[in-house]
């Protein structure tokens, strides 16, 4: 590879002061920052770092930011495979509109997605004599922060999944339905198989997400202490509280749990490209060497 | 494409009509509300509230920072990219998956990591501060937040245009007399700029809207260090919800009319790193430039 490129190569110093440059700038604003997390939440010593964690709220905050991912995710699993199915599969007016719809979330900020459900469900909502009537709290309880979960988290799955569909086809699916599999075996036995790992990357991002989001979470939530207090809540107190320990030991929890995201996502993307190799070797082999 | 293709696969009424409805009911009819909510106050107090004194002020700090942010990491971006697909070093792997950190790392703890890092006594700010330059809880401090968190956007964008940029173009600018650094500026970022224009866009985007990790480092005065997501919350803290309803509707359309942007970069990226005439045309225009 580097002798057919060596017409079209940098300068050596040039080649070094890129990588210098590249590799200083990521290691002063993520590697630095990385390291810096648990330094800080291990400064008093291993004792006083599993003190903060076994604290009671610190592992209700913990308890609670699993049950939300965990009632989150299935929903835009559902959602994500129906999105995708209907616009990678099928043609439609409209369907760059509702992609760029279902992209939305992203656009909006985490403020003003939690804005919008206060609007509706808060005490002067539109619905909130309703509720207020039927003793039904979603705004500052467990209910409303799922809802703007929901809504931050809405397009993971989907925009994972739509392009790899695309690029599927559906003859697989068309021979599986002309052979007389009904709707349901075809989706367990060809569509599944085929989309799993572009599935788990997207569920990978999304828990990532579900678990960390800070600002929608926040308008919602009232910071009741031990009630809805979500992990990455749980550090804001702590650290306007200036207690340095505790904060830093639940952000490193989260900063694990974005270290473990990381190396499930490169698994992922290794499978992924090894099967897509495994089919391009048997058409064209790459050259080595 | 035909209406026969259609009728061969099942589940195109269930899927839609699944996705319309879950879309209508979380994103749109929410939206929506909060647009219509907005009548009650009329487009004349809307405006007045965006251009008062202390929004206005948010306004020109959340976007100065924002684009800071995005022309910083427009750059670094650039070079990061370039260094992870041409050049091999030791421990690649591991960093081009480390580029992903703030995707993943919640924004909070990013937040009080860089407070921590860039204050006074911290690792950095010991070292910045003497030099006469202030980071933590000044504006400062928002760009560093911003750069962090919108950092993997350019990168990841121009990663694989830069992959698929052929040999034989930079080879053919190369034999026909053109320095590197012509080949460079007349073949390769001709061929990349779409794509850095939509990572540029989609790190502005995410910055705007940021709060988690700007709040801590921002130091939050009113008029100088306080951004508009934070004013919505300290709006609807007060009980002023109309307040904060006009502001996020005028950062709702700004949202909007980024996202249609990026839509049209990207499917103008899409068109163009595809068709390899261009490239071709460029390698003769690099040469061109040399023979002058």
């Amino acid at each position: 590879m580097s002798r057919s490129r060596r017409a079209t190569e940098e300068p050596g110093w040039v080649r070094y002061g890129l990588l210098a440059t590249g590799l200083g700038f990521l290691f002063f604003f993520l590697g630095l920052p990385l390291v810096a997390v648990f330094v800080e939440a291990l400064a008093q010593g291993l004792p006083a770092y599993l003190e903060a964690l076994r604290e009671p709220e610190a592992r209700s905050a913990m308890g609670l930011t699993i049950g939300i991912a965990l009632a989150v995710l299935p929903c835009n699993i559902v959602f994500g495979v129906a999105a995708a199915w209907a616009i990678a599969k099928f043609d439609f007016k409209g369907k760059s509109l509702l992609i760029t719809l279902i992209d939305l979330p992203f656009a909006v900020s985490p403020v003003v997605a939690g804005l919008i459900f206060i609007l509706l469900f808060g005490a002067q909502g539109t619905f909130g004599p309703w509720l207020a009537a039927h003793d039904i709290k979603i705004i500052f309880a467990v209910p409303g922060m799922i809802i703007a979960t929901l809504f931050i988290t809405f397009p993971f799955i989907a925009r994972e999944l739509i392009p790899l569909m695309q690029s599927q086809g559906k003859e697989e699916e068309e021979a599986a339905i002309s052979l007389g599999a009904s709707g349901w075996q075809m989706f367990w036995r060809v569509t599944l198989p085929n989309i799993k790992w572009g599935l788990l990357y997207g569920v990978i991002l999304a828990n990532a997400r579900a678990m960390g989001e800070f600002g929608a979470v926040s308008v919602v939530s009232g910071h009741i202490r031990g009630e809805t207090n979500t992990l990455p809540l749980h550090v804001e107190i702590l650290y306007n509280e200036y207690n340095q320990i505790g904060a830093f030991a639940a952000a490193s929890v989260l900063a694990l749990l974005a270290l473990v995201t990381l190396v499930a996502k490169t698994v992922v993307e290794w499978r992924m490209k090894k099967e897509t190799a495994m089919l391009n070797t048997v058409l064209a082999p790459e050259k080595t060497g | 494409m035909t209406t026969h293709s259609h009728r061969v696969l099942p589940g195109f009424g269930l899927s839609l009509g699944y996705t319309l409805v879950y879309l209508s009911l979380l994103i749109l009819l929410p939206l929506g509300g909060m647009v219509l909510k907005t009548a009650d106050l009329g487009f004349a107090q809307v405006v007045e509230i965006a251009l008062g004194e202390r929004s206005l002020a948010a306004f020109r700090v959340t976007f100065g920072a924002s684009l800071a942010a995005a022309v910083v990491n427009g750059f670094f971006g650039l070079v990061v990219a370039w260094v992870l697909v041409r050049y091999e070093f030791p421990g690649k792997r591991f960093v081009d998956a480390l580029v992903d950190l703030p995707f993943a790392l919640p924004t909070a703890v990013a937040g009080i990591t860089l407070a921590t890092l860039y204050a006074g006594n911290g690792w950095l700010g010991r070292w910045i501060e003497p030099l006469g330059l202030k980071i933590a809880y000044t504006p400062w401090g928002i760009v560093v937040a911003l750069i962090f968190v919108t950092l993997p956007f350019v990168v990841r964008t121009l990663q694989p245009v830069i992959e698929d940029i052929e040999a034989e173009v930079e080879e053919a600018a190369a034999s026909l007399g053109a320095s590197r650094w012509q080949t460079f500026l007349k073949v390769i970022l001709p061929a990349i700029f779409p794509a850095l224009l939509t990572g540029f866009a989609l790190a502005f985007s995410r910055a705007v809207g940021e709060y988690g990790s700007v709040i801590f480092i921002a130091g939050n005065l009113p008029l100088i260090s306080e951004i508009t997501p934070l004013l919505i919350i300290s709006k609807l803290e007060q009980y002023d919800v109309l307040g904060a309803t006009a502001l996020a509707v005028v950062m709702l359309a700004i949202s909007f009319v980024l996202l249609l942007a990026i839509n049209g970069l990207q499917w103008w990226a899409a068109n163009r790193y595809t068709n390899r005439e261009p490239l071709e045309a460029a390698a003769g225009r690099a040469s061109a430039g040399a023979a002058r």
